[in-house]
């Protein structure tokens, strides 16, 4: 286990692997983002509540601020649908010849949902509710 | 070429990867639940989004205290949300911890910390569930 690897971050990069080269990363990177958000709201929530911090309630605030919630929300809805596509298409390997229409069902899935909550988002924002 | 021995039968890399897909899955059909109850039992005129994200993954009364659902104790403190909540809870611990170890696992390779780290994950992760299971069943 443990590959070597003699390769740099940014010439990793030049990795040409396309769609579902990104899909993995950004796969990762929302997986750990989502386990330091909901580990710190989850923590902060608990102090919050049983001690009253002004640290804890401060960073609840930002948490559930609406700018933060648009990244919050990209995240579970990226991570969700990418995961739901991975899991399909291992359940049933067949579909893997589909794999780079797959990637683009799910963005065809992810922009309205994500689209309808941002907008509410905003909307809520802006009237200030 | 270089191959690799596969063990057959279970390993634990296995079922946690089998685990991975269907706690995934069930975590999108439990927040499906969450969040079309939510709706069914008022969301739709009374309930603003973060109440609604609220509910959907962790519906628990504490969880929304100060939101503006009335009663909420009324319609949601029950035995089926109790059992929805620790679900949740299990499986998004379960496959978010997981997930922590397989990509620091990654990245570290052989290295003497490598046990160090699993078990500080382990005890993170057998904390969580203790808290939660206490804060929805006693609290």
């Amino acid at each position: 286990m443990g590959l070597k690897r003699r390769v740099g971050f940014f010439s990793g990069l030049k990795y040409r692997g396309g769609g579902p080269m990104w899909a993995w990363v950004f796969h990762r990177v929302t997986g750990i983002a989502m386990v330091l958000f909901v580990g710190t709201h989850v923590f902060a929530s608990f102090f919050m509540q049983q001690t009253g911090s002004d640290l804890a309630t401060n960073i609840n605030i930002i948490y559930e601020s609406w700018i933060f919630q648009i990244i919050v929300i990209f995240i579970v809805i990226f991570h969700g649908l990418n995961g739901m596509r991975i899991a399909i298409l291992d359940i049933w390997p067949k579909f893997q010849v589909f794999q780079r229409e797959a990637l683009w069902l799910q963005w065809l899935i992810f922009i309205p949902v994500y689209g309808l909550t941002v907008f509410i988002l905003i909307q809520r924002a802006i009237s200030g509710s | 070429m270089s191959s690799r021995t596969v063990q057959p039968g279970l390993s634990f890399e296995y079922v946690m990867w089998i685990f991975t897909r269907i706690s995934g899955l069930s975590l999108i059909l439990l927040a499906a639940i969450g969040i079309s109850s939510a709706f069914v039992l008022g969301a739709r005129t009374q309930v603003d989004l973060p109440t609604l994200v609220r509910w959907t993954f962790f519906p628990n009364p504490n969880h929304v205290i100060n939101s503006e659902i009335p009663d909420v104790t009324l319609g949601w403190a029950n035995a089926f949300w109790q059992v929805m909540q620790i679900l949740i809870v299990f499986f998004g611990v379960t496959h978010g911890f997981n997930g922590l170890r397989v990509v620091v696992e990654d990245y570290i390779g052989q290295s003497i910390a490598r046990p160090f780290i699993r078990g500080l994950i382990f005890l993170l992760w057998m904390f969580s569930i203790i808290v939660a299971v206490y804060v929805v069943l006693f609290s």
